[in-house]
């Protein structure tokens, strides 16, 4: 492919103990695609994501963000360098107002107009309306929104969303989707994701781990064709 | 744009202050002096507790910076009153900074050990320096050297505007600095430290910042205490006085800009109702803090904020 790379590891290696959650993993990812991480429960996407974002430090291997090695930087270091993480379990600040919560992340990377850049986030997830309600109180599947509105508020070179469907109805993840197809390509987005519809529907290029290692990458017609996936992930 | 009610009601506390100087008698009128003074070590602490989530058992040390700063430079050097107290302020700062530099690198129970540990060694440290510090004993500071400009820090009148004068720039300091950028890292820090760095902030550095501005705050407060009421001793460095400024600030609500005020002022009169009962009033102060915990565990202010005063800065 012609793409410009992003992102690539090389030999990424996390273990805990005895269990092998990220084995010798080589990943790269194209400037403004949508890459999607699926696999089975445990197959180790949440640690995967974790070593890219900084959040779990990387025993050994290497990462490089548009060519610069940033396999020692700081987590938050990272986040200023462009990478963006959501997560899996909800970590919204619910006890502050929803306008609080993305008010940090915007002034996080120094904007000029710290309440308009506020407002603009919140609607691009369609939560403005509620930018003076206590996050704390939001229903699950806003709560999820608001989490995906600071890592967009954030402005990030690749924006990491760990299972972002996990419990919304089908209608949010219809407007969902939509929020993450107007990300690129002027960012990347690396998903992980559970329901096959909307990797099938979004991914261009899908990447499955299994056991800590990857089992297959390629694209959703050839991920689909896959014999071993379909053993193992697809059910056949 | 809507009314600032927050500002109204800060802005009406002080002018309650002022007309209380005209109103109370003289033994509140003393007493009300050094509540405010007290108010701003418990305002700095509330920074660092209250806003930043940093539990501290050390703040007398940063309390006693600010005190030794003064009243040494006073009283050993001849320096007049204004430069001990910038002396003050600043070492109140950079002791925060050092201690800091080396507490932070641990959290919760870890923390308050450490910070404990801290001011227990600056404790017996002024101790051992008797020589300059006349240790439990103290320094009686001279009324001709409590002169701040023209303003004579010994008598009531000038005393009680002075406290106000820097309870007022420390309120609002402390209303802008919550309601700034800055002041809204301190609660994400303290609501979810995690998540935080995953906005790209770095806890170490925002905590340090934290405990600087509140090391400023205790460093002033300590410097006013010296220079208004005379005496510079070590019981002021003692634990108890890390332990007040916490109860000060549990009492009257964590995280708000006026409850350390209203926590001294509540304690201040509790301990002197009680001890005019009984000779056991750390017996009542106890109970009511039990009850405290037990019932309110948000403090006055807390509480009402709960309750419907959302807008309570
Ligand atoms: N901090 C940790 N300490 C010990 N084991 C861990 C830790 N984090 C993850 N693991 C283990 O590593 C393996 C991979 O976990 P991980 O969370 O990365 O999987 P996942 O693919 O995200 O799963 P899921 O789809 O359930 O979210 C699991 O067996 C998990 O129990
Ligand atoms: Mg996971």
């Amino acid at each position: 492919m012609a793409a410009v790379s992003l992102l690539e590891a090389r030999g990424l290696t996390r273990h805990f103990g005895g269990l092998k959650a990220v084995d010798r993993v080589d990943f790269d990812l194209a400037e403004g695609e949508i890459h999607a991480l699926i696999g089975p429960n445990g197959a180790g996407k949440t640690t995967f994501v974790s070593l890219l974002s900084g959040r779990v430090p990387v025993q050994s291997g290497s990462i490089r963000l548009k060519g610069r090695d940033i396999t020692r930087m700081p987590a938050h270091a990272r986040v200023r360098a462009g990478i963006a993480y959501t997560f899996q379990i909800t970590q919204v600040y619910g006890a502050l107002s929803v306008f609080d919560n993305v008010a940090l992340a915007v002034q996080s990377r120094g904007a000029a107009d710290l309440a308009a850049d506020t407002m603009a986030a919140l609607a691009r997830v369609g939560l403005e309306a509620r930018a003076d309600q206590v996050a704390g109180t939001l229903s699950y599947g806003h709560q999820r929104l608001l989490e995906v509105a600071m890592g967009l508020a954030l402005r990030p070179t690749l924006l990491i969303l760990d299972e972002p469907t996990q419990g919304l109805a089908l209608a949010e993840i219809a407007a969902f989707k939509d929020i993450v197809r107007a990300v690129v390509p002027g960012a990347t987005v690396l998903l992980i994701e559970h329901n096959m519809d909307v990797v099938m529907d979004l991914a261009e290029r899908i990447t499955v781990l299994n056991f800590g290692t990857v089992l297959a990458s390629g694209t959703p017609a050839e991920i689909r064709a896959n014999r071993a996936v379909q053993t193992a992930y697809l059910g056949g | 744009m809507r009314a600032d009610r927050g500002l109204f009601l800060h802005l009406g506390v002080l002018a309650a202050l002022l007309a209380l100087h005209v109103l109370a008698p003289p033994y509140h009128h003393t007493n009300l002096a050094r509540i405010m003074v007290l108010a701003v070590y418990a305002m700095g602490y509330n920074i660092a507790f209250g806003y930043t989530g940093l539990l501290s058992l050390g703040h007398a040390l940063f309390f006693a910076a600010g005190l030794y700063a003064a009243g040494l430079l006073v009283y050993h050097a001849g320096a007049g009153a204004p430069v001990a107290m910038i002396a003050g302020v600043l070492a109140g700062g950079a002791v925060a900074v050092a201690v800091g530099l080396l507490a932070l690198r641990t959290a919760g129970v870890a923390f308050m050990i450490v910070t404990l540990m801290f001011a227990q060694a600056g404790y017996l440290t002024i101790l051992y320096f008797g020589a300059w510090t006349r240790g439990d004993e103290g320094i009686v500071i001279p009324r001709a050297a409590r002169m701040l400009g023209g303003l004579d820090l010994s008598d009531d009148n000038t005393r009680y505007l002075v406290a106000l004068g820097l309870f007022a720039l420390a309120l609002l300091g402390n209303l802008a600095l919550v309601r700034s950028p800055f002041g809204r890292v301190m609660v994400a820090m303290r609501e979810n430290e995690e998540r935080s760095r995953m906005l790209g902030y770095n806890p170490f550095t925002v905590k340090l910042g934290a405990l600087a501005i509140s090391g400023l705050y205790a460093g002033l407060s300590g410097a006013a205490y010296g220079l208004m009421f005379g005496y510079v001793g070590a019981s002021l460095a003692s634990v108890q006085y890390s332990i007040l400024p916490l109860l000060y600030v549990l009492l009257g609500g964590a995280g708000t800009v006026l409850g350390p005020l209203l926590g001294a002022l509540v304690m201040f009169y509790l301990i002197d109702y009680a001890s005019s009962l009984t000779d056991a009033h750390q017996f009542v102060t106890g109970a009511a803090l039990v009850a405290l915990v037990l019932f309110a565990p948000r403090g006055i202010l807390g509480t009402l904020r709960a309750r419907g005063l959302r807008w309570l800065p």
